[in-house]
Order: structure tokens, then C-alpha cells, then sequence
């Protein structure tokens, strides 16, 4: 028995180890959405003659999108509590609610692109509309990642219950989560709100 | 642990919902002049981001290990670097492209 | 069903480019042969190929780098040959295949040279610097690994099949769009960067993590050797550079494939954006080369000159300004795109003051010599030489920190003699002083000493007559990257510098050798204490080469020259009382598969086979997601085992003193 007090302490440093590791990959993520901003903004006016974002954007369109990632982002903050408590059943709902109202997330969006590619308004229609479809997609694709995240937990919890290691991913996949809510507050402060004036 | 309970994710949703109501309620009655109304809505996400970083992601001086604080405070700098500098860099040159 | 992909691919249009593609496919073929005539397969494939040890990961990375050493300097001696004979001439390359070499030989040199060679000696060293068992993530170090293998695999195929990118290694647009560049030349460089890219991202989160929470008991930061110093700000300029990287080249990627307007001349694109982007990575990319390599001098310098490091604190906080302000300067390689004076004022001061740190550390190591005892060991002639040369490459950057003359230098030879002036005497040197210093800690014997120093002469020779030369073409005029040209008075330049090329030829056949003498003489050389040098740090307080544990018993730190102060201290090489069980990671093939997966995805990309694609993005997710369900990646070492390891040492080392 004596041999498994410090095993235990050395396992508690590795998964600090995993926290501050997934904190330098969620950093560096935020390189890319920060270039992919700045770029945006330099592209902004580049519309080539085509559309612009006054005429493209729907401001109750993002605001919905908004409320959904949002309430994501509490309802899994609630799947992170039951965590704590044990409560497996009560894990797996949370997931479950966070995993559809992403899934409502991604639809509109797909449903917004499609709207623009069928207008016209592609990705290959001007800069500006690269820059757009890049950054906002970028976004969507990590959530869609996120979702499939989501997917494999919910697995995880029930086939193995709430062990170390599952409770440990699912904090990191909660670090994900609540993260991409901090790129998606950037896209409709850069993106939709400003285009919209 | 206990600081990161329920009352953390729901006032964290509250001020995360006001801060987001206020500038879409702003844009939508165009209540303000375009010049103002960009000052408002970068000031409401700055807002809304630390309120997420402490909220949600439990970003706190006192509990966070001290690595990844480190961490988080070299990717601000650096972002204000990079963004803020490709935007000098792209601005300027868009202004001697159109003279 | 296969895309672009056709017969027309194979180069059956040219004897040197059919020549190229026959070198490679031969090199790969005795390779197998010879594995298959050693019976070596499966031990390679369960000892090397599938290891989560840093340290054998690390020596993977190093061969890698020294098999693209050889392929890029191929490029370099075909580049000097042309442009000594094309005075008013085509010479013996058309303009098509010199563009592809002098593009392949930058990518290569910086992504499949350099950056393996660094992290291969980061894996290698730095955790038995800090003294612990194995880095923060062993599994990911191997994924890394795979990842920057993919890359050098695809370049290496775009000779068998295909042509490379025209392009140069920084792959400017308009000309790298796919209204002027076609090919598939610039999609294999785009995914062999972006696929390496990833791999080094993730060795650079590996490693801070690694620095930052696994450092033994008693190691403070102001404790660790310079080596883990630079080791730590190169990681984490990898984790925060590389991602510009990522964007500039998933841009790019992007008007290609999808006809994106990021960087085209109509529709709204804006070109200048990828030069910013590009090189927001690019210059803090020069000091994620040089920084470790810097690691690698200071150690040397120590170690052979029996000193304390001068000025440690001065060199540490130099090694973190650089790293910050490497981040603020990368303007300065587009000033001719015309920004204002106040913007060219601001990159080009930051650009000076980059050098003032860099000058620090000069002082550091000449007064770490200064009435020092020097052993001239070929790891401290490669550093003596390095400072000699370096500074002289130091002065004309500061030259062409200047907006006015950077105008008149700009895409000129003497850029691009002042850039290999930083990283072959700075980069190279460095790294292969750590080559020469740390070998015997990776394979228990040392490389012999005179064919060491015979290379460094040569190296140091060959370089100041290649390059020299180039200088003052630069100031005559001559621009960079010329396939023909008819000013007679070039050519005397062009000469030289092929001779020095030659030289440097001569240099490489000396490694060669040593190689070849030190496997031959081994039992002569071999490091039975694992201290050949009379060593300061850490790493030389466990055997040549360590056990897979790397310490038995994790040390105590009390000191900034831990092993120094032990053998001080008289505690060096005392038997612990009892061992424990050691918890060990378990070889995986999914690093391997997942880098294989990785490769054939990029050449589905380049080629359009979109299938493939998808069938090989959808593997890597079943491989990732069946790996990150995986609880039991560990085994357990007993005591008894680790004693018997520990005790076969300690007779070993009896035995001979």
C-alpha cells in the first residue's frame, strides 16, 4: 500500500502536465484565429464589385447562432459539474443537450453558406468573401471537431464510466469547448456586428 | 473547487448574455452613429472574453497554475504583436497603394 | 481514379532529372536490401520505428537530418556548377529544373535539415539535462516524428514523381498561384510544410511542457543548462510562430485548390498579405534554429575550457529577449514592398536591437574562454569557428537592417551570402558541435577527433570561399537565383564559389569517414563512465548510452553544474541503497501509421486522388480515436530489474578504472 501514495501524486502531475499542454495547443489555435482575423480585416473592403457583408449577413442569424453556442458552452459547464459528483446519467444528458445545441450551431451555419453560395456569393466570388468563408468556416470546422469530441466522451462515460483518464479528457474537451466560444464572440464583434452598421 | 460551481456557469451565462444583448440590440435600432457603435461593440467583447476566461474556462490568478497563466498572458502580447502589426503594416501599404 | 496523376509524371523528359529519380529510388532500395540482409526488419520495426523513447526519437530525427543534409547539399554543388559555366551560356540545366533546385534545396535546409536536426538533439539531451525519465508526452513526441518524416517524404517523391515547386523555398504569390504556377510542384511544397508544420508544433508544446513541470527535484529555472534555456524559447516560439505558417501556407493552399482570392492579382486579393504572414513565422523561425544551436556553444564553450559559463544570467535573459523580439522585426524582410518611413523606421531599429542580445552572447563565450584551459576538441573548434565567422554575418545583417540599404541589397547575392553566413557557421556548426559532443552519450563511444577536426577545417574553409565571394557579387549587382547571365566579370566570383562548395564537399566526405572509423574503432573509444569529457551538467551523470530510464533515482539539484558539483561533492556514481519500479511508456505503431497516413494523404492532395483523401483522413481519425480511448499505455519496469541494469554499470565501470 505504501507504494501507492506516490503513484497517485505522480498520475495528478501528469494530468496537470496534460492541462498545461492542451493550454499551449488551445494558444496556438488562437494564432491562427487571431491571423485569420487580421487578415479579415485587411480584406474587408475587398469586395471586387460583388456583395458586401450589409447585404450578405443576417443579424438574426448570428444572434441565434450566438444564443446556441452559448447555452452550449453552460449546458456543458453543467455536464463538467455532474463530473465532479459522480452522477454518470447526468453527464451523459448534459453531453447529450450540449451535443444537439452545437449540432443547431453547425446547421445554421451550413444553412447561411449554402444561402450565400446558391446567391452568388462563394468563396471564389471576391476577397473579401475568401476571407469570410475561411475564418467563419474555420470556426465551424472546429466546432464540428468539437461535436465529434463530444460523441467519443459520451462514449467514453458510458462504456468506462467516470474513471481519472475519462474525467481528465473531458476537462480538456470542456477547455476546447468553452475556448471556441472566445473565437465565435471575435467573429460576430469583427464580423457580423461591424458588417451590419 | 468549489469557486468553479453552478453560480460560476450561471453568472458567467448572465453577463455573457447581457454583454452580448447590448451590442446586437445597439446594431439592430442603430442607436448609435457607426464611428460610436464600433467603440461599443469592441468594448462589450473585450468585456465578454475575460468574463469566458474567468467563467468559464476558470481563469483566476490565485488557483491557476502559474505556467499556464504565464501561457496565456505571452499569447496576449503576442497576438497584440501580430495582429496589431499586420494591420499597421496592411493599412499603411493600402494607404500608399491609393495616393 | 488517380487524379492528375498519370504516366507523364515519371521525368523520362530529362537524363538529370531521370537521374535524380533513380538516385532516390536506388538509395531506398539498398536501404531495404541491406535491411533485409541484416534480418533487421523486425527490430527495427519494435525497437526504432514504433519507440516512445526520446532518445531513440531523437537519433531518428538526427538521421533524418543528416540524409537531407546530403540530399540538399546535392542542390547546392548542381546550383554552383550551373552558375559557374553559364556565362553567356544555358550551362547544363534548363531554367525550369534550376528553379525547382534551388526551391527544394531551401525547404529542404530549413524544414528536413534544420529543424530535425534541432529537435533531435533537443529530444536526446534536454531531458536528461533536466533529469527526468522521458519527455511530457512521449506517444505525441513520436507522432512528431512521423509528421516531419511525411514531409521529407513528400519532397523526396516530388523527384520520383512529379516536378517540384518553382517557386523558391518562401513561395511567393502571384507566382505560386495556379494562374503561374499549374504544377503540382507547389502543392508538394505547400503540404510537405504544412503536414512537418504540425509535427512541430506539437514537438514544441512537448517540449515546454516538458521543461516547465518535469525538471528533477531542486532544479529551479535559473538552474537549467543554457542548452534546455534556448531549448524552452525555441519550443515555445515553435507553439506560437508556426501557426502563421500554418495560415500563410492553408491560404495559399486554399486560391489553389478552391480558387480563393487571398493573394491573387484580381478579385479583390492582396498578395502582400502572404510575405506579412509568411515571415510573422519566418524571422522567429531563424531564431528557432539558431537558439539552440547557441544552447549547443555554450555548453561546448564550458565544458572545454574548464569554466563556469560566463555571465550565465546575462545569457539567459539575452536567450528570452531574442525570443520576445524575434516576434517584432519581420518587416524587415520586405521593405522593398514600399511601407511608409515610420514603419520601415520601427522594423528596421527593432532590427538592430535584435543584434544587441546576440552580441551579449559572443561576450559571454569569449570571456568564458578567456584564461581558460581550451581543449580543442572538434565540438570547440566547430565553436571557436562559429564565433569567428558568425560575427562577420552579424555585421552585414545590421547592414541590411537598413531600410536604405536593404533597397540596394535586396534579392541580391549578398543576402543570400549573409543568410547562410547566420545559419551555416550559426546553425550548422552548432549543431554539428553538439553532434560531435553528445554522441557519445547517445551510442556509448566516441567519434574520432581527427577526422572531426578535418571536417571543420574544411567546412570553415569551404564556407568562407562560397560564400565570401557572394558578398561582393551582391555588391556588384548580381540578383539571387540567375539560371544564365552574361557579365564576365561575375564569373571569376562564381568560381571561387564553386570551389568552395567543392571544399565543403571535402567536408562532408570527412563526417563520412568519421562515421566510418569511430563504428570501426568503437571498442577503443567506448564510454564505459558516461562522463568522456570531464562533463558539468546532468547528462553526463547517467551512463553512454542511458538505460530506457534514463536515472535509476530521479537526482537531487543543487547546483547550476549539478554533476559537477556531485563529483565535487564526492556523490558522482554512488549506488543507491535500494530501487523501485520504474512506470515506462509503451512503443506504439500509431505514430508510424499515423505518419504514414499523413504522407499519402498530402500526396492524394497534391495529385487530386480525393478518394484517397478521404479514405486516409478518416483513418487517421479511427487510429486517433482508438489511441485517445487507450487507459494502458504504460508498463512497469520491476526494481529487480532496474538493480540488474544499474549493477551490470557499476562492474562495467569497475572493470576498467
Amino acid at each position: 500500500m505504501s507504494v501507492m501514495a506516490p503513484e497517485r501524486e505522480t498520475s495528478s502531475d501528469a494530468y496537470q502536465q496534460r492541462a498545461l499542454g492542451f493550454w499551449l495547443y488551445l494558444m496556438s489555435d488562437a494564432v491562427i484565429f487571431a491571423l485569420l482575423f487580421a487578415t479579415y480585416a485587411t480584406m474587408v473592403a475587398n469586395t471586387d464589385g460583388g456583395p458586401s457583408g450589409k447585404s450578405l449577413f443576417s443579424l438574426s442569424n448570428a444572434a441565434l447562432e450566438t444564443v446556441l453556442l452559448l447555452a452550449s458552452s453552460t449546458t456543458f459547464g453543467f455536464a463538467s459539474l455532474s463530473s465532479r459528483t459522480g452522477n454518470r446519467s447526468a453527464v451523459l444528458g448534459w453531453l447529450l443537450i450540449t451535443f444537439l445545441l452545437g449540432l443547431g450551431f453547425v446547421g445554421l451555419e451550413i444553412r447561411e453558406f449554402l444561402g450565400m453560395i446558391r446567391a452568388g456569393a462563394g468563396p471564389d466570388r471576391s476577397g473579401f468573401l475568401s476571407a469570410f468563408f475561411t475564418l467563419v468556416g474555420t470556426h465551424g470546422f472546429h466546432v464540428s471537431m468539437g461535436l465529434t469530441w463530444i460523441l467519443i466522451m459520451s462514449g467514453q462515460v458510458f462504456l468506462k464510466g467516470l474513471s481519472v483518464p475519462v474525467t481528465s479528457r473531458l476537462f480538456r474537451l470542456g477547455l476546447f469547448w468553452h475556448f471556441l466560444d472566445i473565437a465565435w464572440v471575435g467573429i460576430f464583434s469583427i464580423v457580423y456586428l461591424p458588417g451590419l452598421l | 473547487m468549489e469557486r468553479h460551481g453552478l453560480r460560476s456557469y450561471l453568472v458567467g451565462f448572465a453577463l455573457a448574455v447581457i454583454l452580448t444583448a447590448i451590442p446586437f440590440a445597439l446594431v439592430a435600432m442603430h442607436a448609435l452613429p457607426p464611428s460610436r457603435l464600433v467603440i461599443v461593440i469592441a468594448v462589450a467583447a473585450i468585456l465578454q472574453v475575460l468574463v469566458h476566461l474567468r467563467f468559464f474556462l476558470h481563469l483566476d490568478l490565485t488557483t491557476t497554475p502559474r505556467e499556464n497563466l504565464l501561457a496565456v498572458a505571452f499569447t496576449a502580447i503576442l497576438l497584440f504583436i501580430m495582429v496589431g502589426g499586420s494591420l499597421w503594416i496592411m493599412v499603411d501599404l493600402h494607404s500608399r497603394m491609393s495616393l | 481514379m488517380f487524379g492528375k496523376l498519370t504516366i507523364e509524371a515519371l521525368p523520362l523528359y530529362s537524363a538529370v532529372a531521370l537521374t535524380g529519380a533513380l538516385v532516390t529510388v536506388g538509395g531506398v532500395l539498398v536501404v531495404a536490401v541491406a535491411i533485409t540482409w541484416l534480418g533487421a526488419w523486425r527490430s527495427l520495426w519494435t525497437e526504432w520505428l514504433t519507440s516512445v523513447d526520446h532518445k531513440r526519437i531523437g537519433i531518428m530525427y538526427i538521421v533524418l537530418a543528416l540524409v537531407m543534409l546530403m540530399r540538399g547539399f546535392v542542390d547546392a554543388i548542381m546550383m554552383r556548377a550551373q552558375q559557374s559555366m553559364s556565362l553567356n551560356s544555358d550551362g547544363y540545366l534548363p531554367p525550369e529544373h534550376f528553379d525547382q533546385i534551388f526551391s527544394s534545396h531551401g525547404t529542404i535546409m530549413i524544414f528536413f535539415m534544420a529543424m530535425p536536426f534541432l529537435t533531435g538533439l533537443i529530444n536526446i539531451i534536454m531531458p536528461l539535462q533536466i533529469g527526468t525519465r522521458d519527455v511530457a508526452f512521449p506517444f505525441l513526441n513520436s507522432v512528431s516524428l512521423w509528421l516531419t518524416s511525411a514531409g521529407a517524404g513528400l519532397i523526396m517523391v516530388s523527384l520520383v514523381i512529379g516536378k517540384f515547386s518553382t517557386a523558391g523555398w518562401t513561395g511567393y504569390p502571384p507566382f505560386s498561384g495556379i494562374e503561374y504556377s499549374p504544377g503540382v510542384g507547389v502543392d508538394y511544397w505547400i503540404w510537405a510544410l504544412l503536414i512537418s508544420g504540425v509535427g512541430s508544433t506539437l514537438s514544441g508544446i512537448n517540449f515546454v511542457v516538458t521543461i516547465l513541470k518535469r525538471r528533477a527535484p531542486g532544479m529551479g529555472l535559473m538552474r537549467m543548462t543554457p542548452f534546455t534555456w534556448t531549448a524552452l524559447c525555441a519550443s515555445l516560439l515553435m507553439v506560437f510562430a508556426f501557426p502563421a505558417l500554418t495560415v500563410a501556407c492553408v491560404l495559399l493552399a486554399l486560391d489553389r485548390l478552391l480558387g480563393m482570392h487571398f493573394f491573387t492579382n484580381a478579385h479583390g486579393g492582396n498578395m502582400m498579405n502572404y510575405p506579412n504572414l509568411f515571415w510573422i513565422w519566418g524571422h522567429p523561425e531563424v531564431y528557432i534554429l539558431i537558439l539552440p544551436a547557441f544552447g549547443v556553444f555554450s555548453e561546448v564553450v564550458a565544458t572545454f575550457s574548464k569554466k563556469r559559463l560566463f555571465g550565465y544570467e546575462s545569457l539567459v535573459y539575452a536567450t528570452a529577449a531574442i525570443a520576445l523580439l524575434s516576434f517584432t522585426v519581420w518587416l524587415h524582410h520586405f521593405f522593398t514592398m514600399g511601407s511608409s518611413a515610420n514603419v520601415n523606421a520601427f522594423f528596421g531599429v527593432a532590427t538592430m536591437v535584435i543584434a544587441v542580445p546576440t552580441g551579449v552572447k559572443v561576450f559571454n563565450w569569449l570571456l568564458t574562454m578567456y584564461r581558460g584551459r581550451i581543449d580543442f576538441h572538434p565540438a570547440m573548434l566547430w565553436t571557436v569557428g562559429f564565433v569567428a565567422t558568425f560575427v562577420i554575418g552579424g555585421m552585414t545583417g545590421v547592414l541590411l537592417a537598413m531600410p536604405p540599404g536593404d533597397f540596394l541589397l535586396h534579392n541580391t547575392t549578398f543576402l543570400v551570402a549573409h543568410f547562410h553566413n547566420m545559419i551555416i557557421p550559426g546553425v550548422l556548426f552548432g549543431y554539428l558541435a553538439g553532434y560531435m559532443y553528445w554522441f557519445p552519450k547517445a551510442f556509448g563511444f566516441a567519434l574520432d577527433r581527427k577526422w572531426g577536426a578535418r571536417s571543420f577545417w574544411c567546412w570553415v574553409i569551404g564556407f568562407l570561399l562560397a560564400f565570401m565571394p557572394l558578398y561582393a557579387l551582391g555588391f556588384k549587382g548580381m540578383p539571387r537565383r540567375m539560371e544564365h547571365y552574361d557579365d564576365p566579370s561575375w564569373q571569376p566570383y562564381l568560381l571561387v564559389a564553386s570551389l568552395g562548395a567543392f571544399v565543403v564537399l571535402l567536408g562532408i566526405g570527412c563526417l563520412v569517414m568519421q562515421l566510418y572509423v569511430s563504428i570501426r574503432d568503437r571498442k577503443a573509444t567506448a564510454d564505459v563512465t558516461g562522463d568522456p569529457w570531464d562533463g558539468r551538467t546532468l547528462e553526463w551523470a547517467t551512463s553512454s548510452p542511458p538505460p530506457v530510464y534514463n536515472f535509476a533515482v530521479l537526482p537531487e539539484i543543487r547546483d547550476r553544474e549539478p554533476f559537477l558539483d556531485m563529483k565535487e561533492r564526492g556523490v558522482a556514481y554512488q549506488r543507491p541503497a535500494a530501487y523501485q519500479d520504474i512506470e515506462l511508456p509503451r512503443n506504439s505503431f500509431v505514430g508510424v501509421a499515423l505518419g504514414g497516413l499523413a504522407f499519402a494523404l498530402g500526396f492524394a492532395v497534391v495529385w487530386h486522388i480525393w478518394w484517397l483523401v478521404v479514405v486516409c483522413g478518416l483513418g487517421m481519425w479511427v487510429v486517433l480515436i482508438a489511441r485517445s480511448s487507450d487507459d494502458d499505455t504504460e508498463y512497469r519496469l520491476s526494481a529487480a530489474e532496474v538493480a540488474r541494469i544499474e549493477d551490470a554499470r557499476y562492474r562495467a565501470m569497475g572493470s576498467r578504472t
